[in-house]
């Protein structure tokens, strides 16, 4: 059990992060070029010395560079138009088409950004050697995303990820422990010799509930090391904080998990409901889409979203360098929520049935 | 006033329904201090029921029941400082060592440390279990486990000790040396109350009472039973019973 609870998140957290990275490198762009003029390569090779882009296909046919993103062997199409730059020099403005492969959503809008902070820069050059500006851009499909690049300055998903991810692993190590945990004893037998002793009921669920707190406690500075041994992830704000918070967390998570032991009856049904629970936390954790996109009736769910407050939290203490009283909303929704969860999962342990 | 001290367990008119089913039907009976009660019935009978209910394990639908002078509706915690319990499933934490299962539950009923290791130490000795004390309960045969479970179920010295099947699936070397454990306990004053299969053992209670679908259909010393029921053994008594009821 030790090498399981030790090994998976070390693995976990390498795999993972560089899994659910929102990074693009090497985004395959179709270039058709309707105008061979100098200005034209110039843009084409902007595009191409950006670290973003690699230029997958050259055409002049709008037609085939559809194919490719069709057939998957591309992402983006930039279309020049002719006399693209005749127009420039004469009318100052021309257009350009930016076709971007949207079917997923998250992705198409970093393509888009990415693809219109190259042409605004060469825009910026052109009109810096003629004094005038340049070319206007229309994109099709266009997406509105504003990346705030605050506080992850060089834009590494990584660093943004390896906190969110550290919740994520204390979270379903505590959740699954705790959850496991009095419905085996009750599937083993001993929970009936337990209930017949004169133990008061906030001292066997405290009892239950200290080991695994430990445990996830240790985890979190042992992924915390693994983080900043591996990906150097930033550490701006205070680790005593840090571990403060988690502390009130790990009760909100350890309790629920109690709370669905003592409601189950099997571990088949607890893990069951762990996944059930755990898995709409998670994806509603605004970890891997973010809480701002979501509809506001999902906005409103995740208030009650410990997951989402404890990852919150740690990206704006880590990252930010955020103090307590940037945190205190949060900070007192999850005291909140653990004072809550606790007093529940008393509550609902039953000594006599 | 002296009826009421000895009878150390005092039920009338016990009932305790699951949904529909009456699992005890309007049971009375008292149990007086030192005594080895014996609870018989076939499987199903409301043996099980009628003992977690004692014990503070299930709550009764109605009646009138008192364990060691506390009510079995409001009183069950107080019931429960009072009463040792060993169930037909097997209770011992199998993860944990011999003298780590004493010491966890020598602690909750809130033993010294100093006096759980005097009383470990007289344990293991009585055992035999020296040997053993740091060897985990699973790789422990089962009649020792057996024998390690009543004793660590009787750690906290209670009034009364309420056995559920002990003696299930163990030798029958284990089985007179388990009796031997209860004997000597119920020679020091403790309340014996049992539920058994075996026959045999029924005649080393001092009284015992045989359940049929739920109700008591007799109750008595084994000497008087067989008596009444003119055969020479318990198991004729019990058969008797039972075929009397079809």
């Amino acid at each position: 059990m030790i090498p399981i609870i030790f090994v998976m998140p070390i693995v976990q957290l390498i795999v993972l992060v560089h899994a659910a990275t929102f990074e693009m490198k090497n985004i395959r762009m179709v270039v058709v070029d309707n105008d061979y003029s100098s200005t034209s390569k110039k843009l084409v090779e902007k595009f191409q010395r950006s670290p973003f882009f690699i230029i997958s296909n050259r055409t002049n046919s709008y037609k085939l560079a559809e194919e490719d993103i069709k057939n998957g062997n591309a992402e983006v199409v930039i279309s020049i138009p002719e006399n693209f730059e005749k127009n420039l020099i004469r009318e100052n403005k021309d257009k350009l088409q930016l076709v971007v492969n949207a079917i997923n959503g998250t992705s198409a809008g970093l393509i888009n950004a990415y693809s219109i902070s190259v042409i605004s820069e060469f825009n910026k050059e052109l009109a810096g050697r003629n004094g005038k500006p340049a070319a206007a851009i229309i994109s099709q499909k266009q997406i509105n995303t504003f990346y705030s690049f605050w506080y992850n300055p060089e834009l590494n998903f990584k660093t943004f990820m390896v906190p969110g991810i550290l919740v994520l692993l204390v979270t379903i190590i505590g959740f699954l422990l705790s959850g496991m945990n009095v419905v085996r004893e009750k599937e083993i037998g001993t929970i009936e010799q337990i209930n017949v002793t004169p133990i008061k009921k906030y001292q066997f669920i405290i009892g239950k509930l200290l080991p695994f707190w430990f445990i996830a406690l240790f985890e979190l500075a042992f992924g915390l090391t693994v983080g900043k041994l591996l990906f150097n992830i930033p550490m701006v704000g205070s680790l005593g904080l840090v571990f403060f918070v988690a502390s009130i967390y790990l009760i909100v998570i350890l309790s629920m998990g109690l709370f669905v032991s003592t409601i189950t009856n099997t571990q088949q049904q607890s893990m069951l409901i762990s996944f059930f629970i755990m898995m709409i936390f998670i994806l509603m954790s605004g970890l891997f889409t973010s809480i701002e996109n979501m509809p506001s009736w999902a906005q409103t769910i995740t208030k009650f979203n410990p997951v989402a407050y404890f990852i919150k939290i740690m990206r704006m203490v880590l990252l930010k360098g955020s103090g307590f009283a940037e945190i205190k909303t949060e900070f007192f929704s999850l005291l909140f929520f653990a004072f809550t969860m606790l007093s529940l999962a008393v509550w609902r342990y039953r000594k006599t049935s | 006033m002296q009826e009421e001290t000895e009878n150390i367990i005092y039920v009338r008119d016990l009932v305790k329904k699951f949904g529909n089913f009456v699992a005890n039907d309007h049971l009375s009976f008292e149990v007086k201090k030192g005594e080895i009660f014996g609870f018989l019935g076939a499987n199903g009978a409301g043996k099980t029921t009628t003992i977690r209910i004692l014990c503070g394990l299930s709550s009764p639908t109605s009646g009138e029941i008192k364990v060691a002078g506390f009510d079995a509706f409001k009183e069950t915690e107080k019931i429960k400082r009072n009463i040792g319990y060993m169930s037909q499933k097997f209770s011992l934490y199998e993860d944990l060592t011999v003298t780590e299962n004493i010491r966890f539950y020598g602690g909750i009923y809130g033993i010294s440390r100093k006096e759980i290791k005097v009383r470990t130490q007289i344990l293991l000795e009585k055992l035999k279990f020296e040997e053993v004390k740091n060897t985990l309960i699973k790789d422990l045969p089962l009649g020792w486990r057996q024998k390690l479970a009543f004793s660590v179920a009787i750690f906290h010295q209670p009034k009364i000790v309420f056995l559920d099947e002990p003696t299930g699936g163990v030798d029958p070397i284990t089985r007179r040396q388990f009796w031997e454990m209860i004997y000597e306990e119920a020679h020091n004053g403790m309340t014996i109350f049992v539920t058994t299969h075996y026959m045999d053992e029924a005649e080393y209670c001092d009284r015992i009472s045989i359940m049929v679908e739920g109700k008591i259909a007799a109750l008595d010393t084994p000497l008087n039973l067989m008596k009444e029921y003119e055969t020479k053994n318990m198991e004729g008594v019990f058969l008797k019973l039972a075929r009397n009821i079809e």
